[in-house]
């Protein structure tokens, strides 16, 4: 789960992470409030989930509240990355020495988290890593141990030649991966993490992606969902459990099983279709998880025709045509639909299909093909 | 032959009394596996189903039964725990099908796993199977029958999907293992080529992975470098966005790297066949079997 900016800059405060100060305005007259109650310059910053925003024109520096306001006008209602901005984040703006970056996310070949860190802080990290990969320092964190005092400080000296820097720097690393353990971090980062003038540390850009599944020991984080950053279909589906992904083609699948939901799709594709989804609905058998699929996928208007997958292991398949059955019945279906089932109990889903005027296939191609031809609005063989 | 779990596995089932512990484990017994314990804390002394005695701990199960593989069905949050509570009771093989373990759990645990040198297949697996001798785990066992064919995957139903096919086909199976959907999981593709390859009565390997991470072509490697089997390959996710989670907590692709056409050029560049559709298997294996 992505979390906005302003809310992974609040966990990092309170970490003790030096964070500038900043309110979320999302108004234009807010902004300008916001400013005038600092008294000094500021950045508008747009809160989206996704990257990129200073490119797309969403991060501006105002001197004054005045200026807030006219740039938060801008900024807001802005599209970027096909996500509309509906909040800016009106912080104090830093005084810049130098910049770096600091980040920590899993590594899925070390099994570990592992922190980076650059003096090359401020532009997209994979470019550097890409083009100077020896200004990154890799440091895997055993997470048994958690990060050891020497190896905070191997990243301070690494970013800063100054004692006092690298000490600074070495704390924030130890504040950095307390938060990212106590949060269920996937990834975490400070960019850039600013050095001023002064000789201060200071944290002018946060992010942190939440691994999804430790939502359910951090309801004080899953709080932090903002839904009106998400296709509503999605929002929809995960309430009912379901794992759910808009596409923009006009084949609705339902599938049992998120590799065999992935495979179907890419059938779909292969016999000349486009997917209009992915939908797993899981492994539990559940009769209202198929009524659920069925209208969240019928509210998408491409949708022209519905196919079915089911391999039943734990998915017992008479379920799934219970459901069906049921949903169709509520919900006269608009569009074909297609239905592949085999596996656990197929006899008697077979049987509660045929009675209620449904016809089954056993073999996955040949219902892919079916489900293709009549989305293209031809008839089926 | 077969690889993991045989004849010889006894098994002790952690969840035995959940939902899809009981389920299953009446599973596995009508299939012919010796499940000699199982364990939920606070019903020792009971037993399951009138023949699995059930123990408070899995250090009281191994002590009474002899337990050597164990299998898990506990909740999320407490599936880490599960799988060091096996490990340190003594089981050589452990296998987890708890989906939804937080990944920074697995950090913990797979180091932990590693240096006391034992087997973990998963999380988020739907396990082994050794058709005719052993079934740990979800994988119905009347798609599979005994065989030539060493079968690894990170999915579940879609090994079942290919499995299905090629016993259609008459083909049969020495070991299937569904290692997982997660980033962060026990065995890897190279952990069970590497078996696959060591095991005399396989003679070809079906391997199915998806979009994420970078296993399918490290294995592609190994299969290059080290393997004297015929492999056939397949990947899942063509059609898949990138940045999104398709349902599997690995199934992500990040920036440039996991798509599904690098790592078919990867099976490509090491001499695996690739089936483009499930149902290819069967000619492709077919084909590697002469």
């Amino acid at each position: 789960m992505n979390i906005h900016e302003y809310q992974a800059k609040e966990i990092l405060r309170g970490f003790g992470v030096p964070i500038p100060a900043g309110k979320v305005a999302t108004t234009p007259a807010e902004a300008e409030a916001i400013a005038k109650e600092f008294g000094v310059a500021v950045m508008v910053k747009a809160q989206v989930h996704a990257g990129g925003r200073g490119k797309a024109g969403g991060v501006k520096f105002c001197k004054t509240p005045a200026e807030a306001k006219e740039k938060a006008t801008a900024i807001l209602g802005m599209q970027i990355k096909g996500l509309t901005v509906e909040k800016v984040l009106v912080t104090v703006a830093a005084d810049i020495g130098s910049e770096a970056y600091v980040g920590i996310i899993v590594d899925r070949a070390r099994k570990k988290p592992v922190f980076m860190v650059s003096a090359a802080g401020g532009i997209d990290i994979e470019q550097v890593a890409a083009q100077t990969p020896e200004k990154i320092l890799y440091l895997p964190v055993d997470t048994r141990y958690g990060l050891r005092g020497y190896e905070a400080m191997r990243m301070g000296f690494f970013l800063y030649s100054d004692v006092k820097l690298a000490k600074q720097a070495a704390k924030i690393m130890q504040q950095l991966y307390r938060a990212f353990m106590a949060s269920g971090c996937s990834l975490a980062e400070i960019n850039p993490l600013v050095a001023t003038p002064a000789g201060e540390l200071i944290a002018v850009d946060g992010k942190m992606v939440i691994d999804d599944n430790e939502l359910d020991r951090h309801a004080e984080i899953e709080a932090l969902r903002d839904v009106s950053s998400e296709a509503p279909s999605e929002v929809d589906a995960r309430n009912c459990n379901l794992t759910f992904i808009k596409l923009d083609g006009n084949v609705g699948c339902v599938v049992n099983g998120a590799g065999l939901a992935m495979a179907t799709m890419d059938l779909v594709k292969y016999y000349g279709g486009e997917p209009a989804n992915f939908l797993d609905i899981g492994g539990s058998s559940n009769p209202e998880k198929v009524v659920n699929a069925l209208r969240i996928i019928t509210a998408d208007p491409n949708v022209k025709c519905i196919l079915f997958n089911i391999f039943g292991g734990i998915t017992r398949t008479d379920d799934v045509a219970n459901g069906i059955v049921t949903a169709t019945k509520a919900n006269p279906l608009q569009v074909p639909i297609v239905i592949r089932l085999t596996g656990t109990n197929e006899e008697i889903a077979v049987k509660i299909l045929t009675e209620n005027g449904f016809t089954a296939s056993a073999d996955m191609d040949e219902a892919v093909i079916k489900a293709v031809e009549l989305a293209k609005g031809g008839k089926a063989a | 032959m077969s690889i993991f779990i045989n004849n010889d596995t006894k098994l002790v089932v952690q969840g035995i009394t959940g939902r899809d512990g009981s389920f299953h484990t009446k599973q596995a017994i009508e299939y012919g596996t010796k499940v000699v314990a199982g364990v939920t804390p606070g019903k020792g002394g009971q037993t399951f189903e009138g023949q699995v005695p059930i123990f408070n701990t899995v250090y009281d199960a191994v002590a009474a039964t002899g337990a050597n593989t164990s299998v898990i069905y506990v909740p999320p949050m407490g599936a880490a725990d599960a799988i060091m509570e096996a490990v340190d009771a003594g089981v050589q093989t452990v296998v987890c099908i708890t989906e939804g373990v937080p990944v920074l759990d697995m950090t913990k645990v797979y180091p932990f796993v590693k240096e006391r040198g034992v087997r973990l297949v998963g999380p988020n697996c739907p396990g082994v199977i050794s058709p005719g001798q052993a079934k740990v785990g979800i994988i119905p066992g009347r798609i599979c029958i005994p065989g030539p064919v060493g079968v690894v995957s990170r999915s579940g139903t879609l090994t079942y999907e290919v499995v299905y096919q090629l016993t259609r086909a008459g083909i049969g199976q020495t070991t299937c293992v569904g290692i997982g959907g997660d980033p962060i999981n026990g065995t890897n593709f190279i952990d069970c080529l590497e078996a696959f390859e060591k095991d005399p009565a396989t003679k070809a390997v079906a391997m199915m992975g998806e979009i994420g991470g970078t296993d399918e072509q490290e294995a592609a490697k190994f299969v290059k470098e080290r393997m004297t089997k015929p492999v056939v390959g397949f990947i899942a996710g063509q059609t898949a966005p990138p940045g999104r989670r398709m349902g599997h907590a690995g199934a992500i692709i990040s920036g440039s790297a996991g798509t599904a056409a690098e790592k078919i050029e990867a099976f490509k560049a090491a001499g695996i066949a690739v089936a483009v559709r499930p149902m290819d298997f069967v000619e492709h294996i077919k084909a590697g079997l002469k």
